[in-house]
This record gives C-alpha cells, structure tokens and sequence, in this order.
C-alpha cells in the first residue's frame, strides 16, 4: 500500500513537471510587472490589449493559417491515395516508398529542411510562404498516410465489393462508399495535420521568406529578448488548442489518443 | 478486385511527389556532401574531402558526443518520467485513468517553441525560479547557471519527450495481460518480482520505441540549443545550421547531415531488430 501510494505521489510530480511551464506561462500573461520574478503581482489585461493592435502578429497567424489550411488539403489528398496504393496495389519499391513516406516525422526537421532548401536553390525558386506550404505538406503526407492506411485496414471490404458487384463504377464506389467511411480518419489526420503544421519550426526556420509564420514571428522576437506579448498569443493558442480538442471528443471520445498511439508506435517501428 | 487503371491512379501521383519533393531533395543532400566550395562557390567537383574532415578534425567529435550525452540524457529522464507515470495510470488510477491520459496529452498541443520561451522565462536570471528562490530567501543573488547550459537543454527536451515516450510504454502497459500478472502474485511473488519479471519485460517494445523516439529527435535539434542552451549547449545540428549560414559551406554541412542521418536510420534499424529479437523470445 505503501508502494501505491509512493506511487500516486510520484505521478503527482510529474503532472507537476508537465504543467509547470504551462502554468508559468498563463500566470505571467496577466502579470503587469512582465515575465520574470515572483510572485506575480499586479492583475492586468495590457499584455492582451497590446497584441491585439500588433497588426504584424496577426499577419503572421494569418500565414500560418493560410499554409496550415492549404497543407492539411495537399497532404491529405496525397495521403489518401498513398494509403490506397499501399492498402490496394502492389508496385516496385513498394516497401522503400513506406519507408520514405514516413522519414520526415523520424527525422530530425532540419536534414528535411535543409534538403528542400537545396532543392529549392538549384531550382531557382525563392524562398516564400509557397515553399515553407511544399515543406509543410511534403513531410505531413506522412502522418495522412499513417493514419488513413490504419483506418483503411480497419475498413470491411464487403462493402465495396457489393457496391462494385451491383453494378457501381470505381469512381461511385469510392466517393459513396470508400470515403464516407473514412471520414472520421479523415477529420483526425486533418486536425493533427493542422495542428503540426501551425507550430512547425525546423523545416520552416530554413523555407521561409519574406513572410513570417506565427511560429517564426515569435523566434524573431525571442530573439530581440522577452516580452509576455509572446505569454498572451501563446496562452490564446493554448486555449484554442484545448478547445479544439474538447469539440473533437465530443465529436468521438478516445479515437484520438488510440490514434497517437498507433502513430507513434508505427514512427518507433516503420516497417 | 481493383483495376489496374485504379492502381496506377492511385499510386502514380504520391509516387511522384514523394519522389520529386522528398526522395529527390534528400539525394540533393547527398550529393551536396560529396561536392566542394571554391571561392565562395558551390563546384560539383566530386570528393570526399568533407567526410575526411569530419574524422579527422576533433572539433565535430567532441560536438557529436556533447550531442548524444544529452540526447542520452534526455532518453533517460524522459524515462524515468514516463515510465512510472504509465505504470501508475495502467495499474493504479482506477476510475481517474481516462482524465489522466488526456491530461499527458494536452501538453502536446502546447508548441514546441513556445515551451522552450517558458522554460527560458523559468530559468533566466531574472526569470521565475530565481524569483522564487529569492522569495523564500534561499538565495540572495540571481542564479546565473541555470540557463544557458546542457542542463537548460535537457531540462527543456526532457519536457517535449516525456509524453512521447509516455505513450508507446502505456500501450503496451495497458496490454499486459491481467490474468498474467493475477497468476505471478497467486504463485507467491510480491509486486516486486511481479514486475521485474512479468510487467517490465512485456513492456520493452513499447519502451524501445519511445526511448529510440526521445533519443533520436533529441540528437537533430538545433532549437533548443538556440534558445536555453547557450555556447556550452551547442549540439551538431548547430554546427550544421552555421554552416549553411554564416560560415556557407553547404558541401561540409550536408556531409555532417548524412552522419546524422546514417546514425539516425541505424539506430531505428537497430531498435526494430532488438524488439524483434525480444518478441521471439
């Protein structure tokens, strides 16, 4: 009992770990006195009213939106024929091509980056939101066809069959009966597509031009030192981010984490 | 059942694109690392002179095995986090477990940068933990040390990778059979023996694939470095990152990245045979 208890003790401080930067984080976004110190003092709202009227912040969520939307539509089309032909037809390099799908989310984001980088050079394309949007929805067709291939196997292929049998085209079989099933495959890879997309930094960090991203905006200003404007666009995004997870459950409770699991148990493993 | 019109619609355009945009640009790097710089230019002069300064120069090795200590590091912390805290929701939580699974999960969600900036405003000298201390007068002047140093970036890593190690060990937790573990204690061993011999080996898998997880995304970042690590925390992807900036020596950096990626694909490789190895047994 003893041991149970040590236990639940243990786990309390880990939670404690997890949580603290966040809490640190929430906490100073309303501390006049700025970031740093302790304990917060003085309640204020300014950090928010600031950020607010910072039009070059919300010019940078506006990027990111626009290349996370566009990423998540790409990604996902190609993914959702890469898991077909991975779950359907048989090709050369087959086995190599699961492989390479899957390589940008193993490997560090800097050797993808700085190879798109290349690629860009030698094709004599400047740097802008365009190609930070083809680095972004290169390295997530990964998680699109991860995630659709599992909900493709889970698939009953009667279904098609019977479709097929009865006289359905392909083409009717797949967008009557193929993709309404995998709808709610579809939703998840395209949130956690999103969501990735939204904070990506070390493919960006080398894609990126003239346009910054949200997540490049706040590296510049990290770097011109610390300021809880950054506290206040990042607790916003917190909170839009938890929301968007509780809207999601509510659409379908427990898929997600099964999903992750899966995902980060076949990232451990590609075969 | 499908046609074979339907398989080369649906093969043929992410055949093309992954080869043109993931299979190409990476060959681009390789082949970057064989070619040289004269003059301040790129010249496709095919050598292997930038491999043979990477064995031959000390500097990269010392940086290397900077880098994999705290890669190690952080595989390590990130276990010693991950693993008692699955143990605990797979065994002990009782009716809370679903809340508390959610609860690892929604750091995730918080961006990776933005939780490096929190751990710099926690630990630089004017920042929160200094605040603190001072506040419980335990020091009396700001602590310089904490960030700005390997430290910070274990600190900072070991945060990120603690759930993605997490997740794999408590799948694999969650499926460890009861009536096994019903049938050790029934034949006498305490919880203990319990676990060492029945828990713990079930779930190496899952623990093989969030350490190789930890370990290997921990070896290729350069962020963190950038943000808390300061000087004495520069790892090799920093080494990389300057040379295909200031210091412009694109052939150099790519051959430094093929090593990175030669370790990373042989360490993924070595982390499927040994779970191979250990299901068979």
């Amino acid at each position: 009992m003893r041991g149970a208890t040590l236990l639940a003790l243990y786990a309390v401080f880990v939670f404690a770990f997890l949580y603290l930067p966040i809490v640190v984080l929430v906490l100073y976004s309303f501390n006049r006195g700025g970031v740093g110190g302790f304990p917060p003092r003085h309640f204020t709202l300014s950090w928010y009213t600031q950020l607010f009227a910072d039009s070059s912040v919300w010019d940078s969520v506006l990027n990111s939106l626009i290349v996370a939307a566009a990423s998540v539509a790409l990604s996902l089309g190609l993914g959702l024929l890469a898991a077909l032909a991975l779950d359907r037809a048989d090709f050369p390099g087959k086995r190599l091509f699961r492989r390479l799908v899957l390589l940008p989310l193993i490997l560090p984001g800097i050797i993808t980056g700085l190879s798109l980088l290349m690629f860009a050079f030698l094709a004599g394309v400047h740097l802008s939101l365009l190609t930070v949007f083809l680095g972004h929805s290169s390295a997530l067709i990964s998680v699109a066809t991860t995630e659709l291939f599992a909900g493709l196997q889970k698939l009953d292929r009667a279904q098609e069959e019977a479709s097929l049998d009865l006289g359905a085209t392909p083409w009717q079989t797949f967008w009557r009966i193929t993709l309404p099933n995998l709808k709610l495959s579809l939703i998840a890879a395209g949130l956690l597509i999103f969501t990735l997309s939204m904070d990506e930094i070390a493919v960006t960090f080398f894609l990126i031009g003239r346009d910054n991203t949200l997540p490049l905006e706040i590296w510049a200003r990290l770097r011109r030192g610390i300021t809880p404007e950054i506290n206040a666009i990042s607790t916003l995004i917190f909170v839009a981010s938890v929301a968007l997870i509780v809207v999601w459950y509510q659409l379908r409770a427990r898929s997600l984490g099964a999903r992750s699991q899966e995902f980060l148990e076949q990232l451990g493993e590609p075969s | 059942m499908y046609s074979r019109t339907y398989k080369s619609l649906v093969s043929l355009p992410p055949l093309v694109w992954v080869g043109t945009f993931l299979l190409l640009p990476y060959a681009l790097m390789f082949a970057h690392s064989l070619w040289a710089v004269r003059e301040g230019v790129i010249v496709h002069h095919w050598n292997l002179d930038n491999y043979k300064a990477l064995f031959t120069n000390s500097l990269y090795a010392e940086v290397l095995f900077r880098t994999m200590r705290i890669a190690a590091s952080v595989t390590l912390c990130s276990i010693l986090l991950g693993y008692p805290l699955a143990y605990y929701l797979a065994f002990h939580a009782g009716g809370r477990r679903e809340l508390l699974y959610q609860l690892v999960i929604v750091p995730l969600w918080v961006s990776y940068l933005v939780r490096g900036y929190a751990w710099k405003t926690i630990l630089g000298s004017d920042g929160v933990l200094n605040g603190f201390l001072q506040y419980l007068h335990l020091t009396h002047e700001p602590v310089g040390y904490f960030l700005y140093s390997p430290f910070a970036v274990v600190l900072m890593l070991t945060h990120i990778y603690t759930p993605f190690v997490f997740l794999p060990i408590y799948a694999a937790l969650e499926h460890v059979p009861r009536p096994l573990v019903e049938a050790s204690q029934d034949l006498g061993a305490n919880s203990v023996q319990t676990f060492w011999r029945v828990i713990l080996p079930l779930s190496v898998p899952g623990l093989l694939a969030g350490a190789t997880l930890a370990f290997v995304l921990s070896l290729g970042d350069f962020l963190a470095p950038l943000l808390v690590g300061g000087p004495s925390g520069t790892m090799i992807a920093n080494v990389v990152q300057s040379l295909f900036g200031a210091a412009f020596d694109w052939p150099l950096g790519a051959a430094i990245s093929v090593g990175i990626l030669v370790i990373t694909i042989s360490l993924l490789f070595l982390s499927e045979f040994l779970e191979k190895r250990w299901a068979f047994q």
